[in-house]
């Protein structure tokens, strides 16, 4: 079976199908990350560019690794030495980064809409690792297969996402992807964290009352609230939006027995969650969501670079 | 020189004209009209097909110069404005440096008059240098010509500004053309708060930012009893209030451009075409309704295009860093004709005062009608044919146009400005 996708750039665009072929092959990714050898020559020859044009430390790091593991050969392209920041264009950019017979892009950048852009103006295939307040596929992929991990099913269940739903990119993939794969979906936040249509993205309930969404929730997915300057912020103290946001030890009484935490990182500790929280032995998968980075990536690597079922089974 | 136009179905509402006839120029003027007329000499075409109306005007367009040549400049402005039908087009004050002095109008005016293709009526700065807290020198602008003051592009953010504006314009009895838009509520909004800025994730610019601004200009025009124009009108709230104005007395008009008239936010998608980033925003159905209903019943006096140039190299980026603004001179009568007088929509009557009769009210200008005695500036529209717009056949420097593609029905091909042909038969006349 071939894959139907050249680009990674927006999840809607991803069937049930498609994702869950993507999610099965991380799995046997993940077995091979187990072993002490961990490498596969699967990807040998292919180039990948890891376009970076904004910091990020663990979509990149995860994502080098995960190309490391397949032996494909990749370029660090961004952050200091960026010629964007010598004033060339971002089209320019890519064009010369195609000139080097490229295979994939991943890339992160400030600004909505730049994974898309680029692919008109290259040959190669393109992995959308965040671009501003937009979309974010792989971080969404991830997530469903810790939660599919942890759950053993996607279908059915009810998450929570809670937080900053306006400014996040993590949301943007997250609430269509949770949707394509049969989940409810409530979203909580203040309301000056809401963007002004969250059914668009596919939201079914919508609140700002935590204490009451919690006992309705299987997955309980806390956003990191940025730390802004109060002057313009859309919450009067971290203290408050703790009181009112945060998942805490005195909240825990309110979830279901089997509900699990998620948080796709860094965390302010004190602010969306408290440590207890946060390390639950039982509850939390954030640290099984950032092992989940590179075996996800992984497979989406080798199914954009033309993988095939018979590359996995041999 | 005399100029003879025969058989043109000339249609003038002011003059309550509407039938076949011909058309004696000479030295600028009409001097003549009726039928089987014939001059000794001098130049004689025959129209015979064709519609002539009184010479269309934007009041709405950014010449770009002195400052921003690499988008467009005088002389290919108005060769764009010439090549779309119009005769006269009122220029934006944001420049580099900003028209905010009796040495910017006289810069445009002179410029005008060395290379321009249409007249150029120059809208001065309201606030020295854009900059919204200090009143320019509006009375020697106007004394040299400036025909209405705005600080287009940014709008005035604090009401007692806008008040000191109003009130300080008043003693020369100029229009304020207001660009309405609060900053403190639109911030670095892109595209309309709603579907589209959730969709692609970008930050919103809410209709309240700009309904606010013009709800907050009418209470300033009740207070000072200054003519106020409302620029670029977008939601269906904001043309409310105007329609409210104007019933209780107020000397409130406002203008609409044919891209918040015929497009709205869905058609930016995954793609983030950036010559759909205009501002205000592309807003919603709704609105497109609103504008509409708003044509056919009065409350908009008038379309415009904000006739918007950039470098290709200006929209080529991400969307959140191209610049605002779409071209518009080339493709509006266009547009109009294909989506509101074949459709029935509208007379060409009313084609006539939206696009030629009510701004040159608005500016103050003298009429122009197809009567002995008034100056010759004629628009001849050929209503059959069909055509695609194309960006490489624009004249202007600007190829950012959302209708890039569009199929339209009608255009001009000749225009007269004095009497002399600015463009014959479809092609500029050098």
């Amino acid at each position: 079976m071939a894959f139907a996708h050249k680009h990674l750039i927006d999840i809607a665009e991803y069937s049930a199908d498609d994702i869950m072929q993507i999610l099965e092959t991380a799995v046997i990714f993940k077995e091979v990350n187990e072993r002490k050898i961990k490498k596969l020559p699967t990807l040998k020859g292919l180039t990948v560019v890891n376009m970076f044009n904004e910091p990020s430390t663990r979509t990149r790091s995860s994502f080098e690794l995960a190309e490391k593991r397949l032996s494909c050969d990749s370029l660090n392209f961004g952050g200091s030495s960026s010629s964007t920041v010598k004033g060339e264009s971002l089209v320019d950019t890519i064009e010369t980064l195609s000139s080097y017979k490229i295979d994939l892009v991943v890339v992160r950048d400030k600004h909505a809409g730049v994974p898309e852009k680029l692919t008109h103006h290259t040959n190669a295939g393109i992995i959308d690792a965040g671009d501003g307040k937009h979309q974010h596929p792989t971080q969404a992929l991830l997530d469903l297969f810790s939660i599919w991990q942890s759950k053993g099913t996607l279908d059915g269940l009810h998450v929570g996402i809670v937080g900053d739903i306006g400014h996040s990119r993590v949301c943007g993939s997250l609430i269509p992807a949770l949707k394509i794969m049969g989940c409810e979906v409530t979203v909580i936040a203040p309301a000056t964290l809401l963007p002004a249509r969250p059914d668009i993205l596919g939201a079914d309930h919508v609140t700002s009352n935590l204490d009451e969404a919690l006992p309705e929730l299987d997955v309980v997915y806390m956003l990191r609230i940025q730390r802004e300057r109060l002057e313009g912020a859309p919450y009067p103290s971290l203290r408050e939006y703790n009181m009112f946001f945060g998942l805490t030890r005195e909240r825990e009484h309110l979830m279901r027995p089997d509900a699990i935490i998620c948080h796709p990182g860094p965390i302010n500790r004190g602010v969306e969650l408290d440590s207890y929280m946060a390390d639950h032995p039982q509850r939390s998968v954030i640290l099984d969501q950032v092992y989940a980075g590179i075996c996800t990536r992984m497979a989406v690597l080798y199914w954009l670079l033309g993988g095939s079922e018979h590359g996995l089974t041999a | 020189m005399a100029l003879l136009l025969k058989n043109a179905h000339v249609i003038d509402p002011q003059a309550g004209l509407d039938g076949i006839m011909d058309i004696v120029v000479r030295d600028g003027v009409v001097v003549e009209t009726g039928t089987a007329l014939s001059i000794p000499k001098g130049e004689i075409r025959d129209l015979t097909g064709k519609i002539v109306i009184p010479g269309l005007v934007d009041m709405h367009v950014h010449l770009r110069e002195p400052g921003f040549e690499q988008k467009e400049d005088i002389a290919s402005g108005t060769r764009a404005a010439a090549h779309g039908g119009f005769t006269a087009v009122c220029c934006m004050p944001n420049t580099d440096p900003v028209i905010d002095d009796a040495n910017g109008v006289e810069f445009i005016n002179r410029r005008a008059s060395q290379v321009g293709r249409c007249r150029v009526y120059v809208a001065g700065a309201c606030s020295k240098g854009l900059g919204g807290d200090t009143l320019a020198e509006m009375g020697d602008m106007a004394a040299h010509g400036a025909v209405a003051f705005t600080d287009d592009g940014r709008g005035i953010q604090d009401a007692g500004m806008m008040r000191r504006v109003m009130d300080y314009a008043h003693m020369f009895g100029k229009v304020i053309l207001s660009h309405c838009q609060d900053e403190s509520l639109v911030g670095e909004g892109q595209v309309n708060e709603g579907v589209a800025s959730t969709r692609l994730g970008m930050l919103g610019w809410p209709a309240e930012g700009e309904e606010l601004q013009i709800d907050r200009d009418i209470a300033l025009c009740r207070l000072t009893g200054t003519p106020l124009h409302i620029q670029h009108i977008s939601t269906r709230r904001g043309l409310d209030s105007v329609r409210a104005a104007k019933r209780e007395g107020l000397p409130v008009t406002c203008e609409v451009t044919p891209h918040h008239l015929f497009l709205n936010e869905d058609a930016i998608g995954s793609d983030y075409r950036t010559s759909l980033k205009v501002n205000p925003p592309l807003r919603t159905q709704d609105d497109n309704d609103a504008l509409l209903a708003g044509i056919i019943d009065g409350t908009v006096d008038c379309l415009v295009t904000d006739h918007a140039p950039h470098a290709d190299w200006e929209k080529d980026q991400e969307f959140e860093l191209a610049p605002f603004g779409m071209v518009g001179l080339e493709t509006s009568l266009g547009l109009v004709l294909t989506q509101l007088v074949d459709t029935g929509l509208i007379e060409y009557g009313k084609l006539v005062e939206l696009m030629s009769v009510a701004p040159r009210r608005i500016l103050g200008l003298d009429p122009v009608s197809i009567v002995p005695g008034s100056v010759a500036d004629l628009t001849v529209i050929d209503p059959e044919t069909s055509w695609t717009v194309t960006a490489k056949d624009f004249c202007s420097k600007g190829s950012n146009s959302g209708f890039v593609g569009a199929q339209l029905k009608g255009r001009a091909t000749d225009t007269y400005v004095g009497g002399y042909a600015t463009m014959q038969d479809g092609a500029l006349v050098e």
